[in-house]
């Protein structure tokens, strides 16, 4: 679980350009929209593909990502959950 | 009749990776990719604006001119009622030639909303002026070369008709690592007069 969290934080800050933040600014519990991260959402779009494409997650519900997209331990415990690849 | 004259205030060029602003070097770097030299340009003038990142090459290399240009000639106090007149020739085509590619093989098919939302040239004026808080007039025009004839007429239209109390005029082209960008603030008061012969003076220079 450790493993993926970092993992996550790698590819959010890859996928969607945080130039200015480092894998130690991302708390596993913090938010990552609002307050938190500040992802917007288009984000929130590049998230859902990055489920799809790495972790062959498909997201039906975008509502779903509301919850799921939380904070890193909400995305890794859902992913842990229901990942195909 | 009294004459209409209108005046170029101020002119920025970043080309080879360097950047012209009113005719003097203040900013040049050896051959390197566009990447590497706008996030230089970014840290060496000290911005501060975390979705530029965000943005594809061509909305990097608008954002980047008029941050230049209209560094300290914006009032903070009040609305800025400066219309946006830009032009290219390639369009937004660097970015639609990425997103064919993320889409082109049915195997791996996995389009990036991010990149998608720059596949139209305009989407470069929304950037400028959500940064600069502009909510005035935007046009972009896609021409086979820079186009001052309509630059100045277009400019001219707006100021004499009170659409706008500036201009920023905007040649941006990019595509596949070769950019051009000159820009210009068109008003009616200023020193330079605001000509086809100035303007492709310093266009060419």
């Amino acid at each position: 679980m450790e493993a993926l969290k970092q993992e996550l934080k790698e590819k959010i800050i890859d996928i969607l350009n945080l130039e200015d933040v480092n894998q130690e600014d991302i708390n596993d519990n913090d938010p990552l929209f609002g307050d938190g991260l500040g992802l917007d959402s288009i984000d929130a779009l590049e998230l859902i593909v990055m489920l799809d494409k790495d972790y062959g997650i498909k997201l039906v519900d975008p509502k779903e990502g509301k919850a799921i997209f939380k904070s890193i331990e909400t995305m890794a415990a859902y992913i842990k959950e229901n990942r195909t690849k | 009749m009294p004459e209409n004259k209108t005046y170029i205030q101020s002119f920025c060029k970043i080309q080879n990776n360097e950047i012209i602003l009113d005719g003097a070097s203040i900013f040049k770097l050896e051959p390197t990719t566009f990447s590497d030299f706008s996030k230089k340009v970014y840290q060496n003038f000290g911005i501060n604006y975390s979705k530029f990142f965000k943005m594809d090459n061509l909305s990097k290399l608008a954002f980047l001119g008029t941050e230049l240009l209209l560094k300290n000639k914006l009032d903070s106090e009040e609305e800025n009622n400066i219309a946006l007149v830009f032009a290219n020739k390639s369009s937004s085509l660097d970015t639609d030639v990425k997103y064919q590619n993320s889409i082109s093989d049915p195997e791996n098919y996995f389009p990036s909303p991010a990149v998608f939302v720059y596949t139209l040239p305009n989407i470069c004026l929304g950037e400028i002026s959500i940064r600069h808080q502009l909510k005035s007039e935007n046009s972009f025009f896609i021409f086979d070369a820079f186009n001052p004839v309509f630059m100045i007429n277009y400019a001219k239209v707006l100021l004499d008709s009170k659409k706008a109390d500036k201009v920023l005029c905007g040649w941006v082209e990019y595509y596949d690592e070769e950019y051009k960008a000159f820009l210009y603030l068109a008003a009616k008061e200023g020193n330079l007069e605001h000509k086809t012969e100035t303007l492709l003076t310093e266009y060419n220079k």
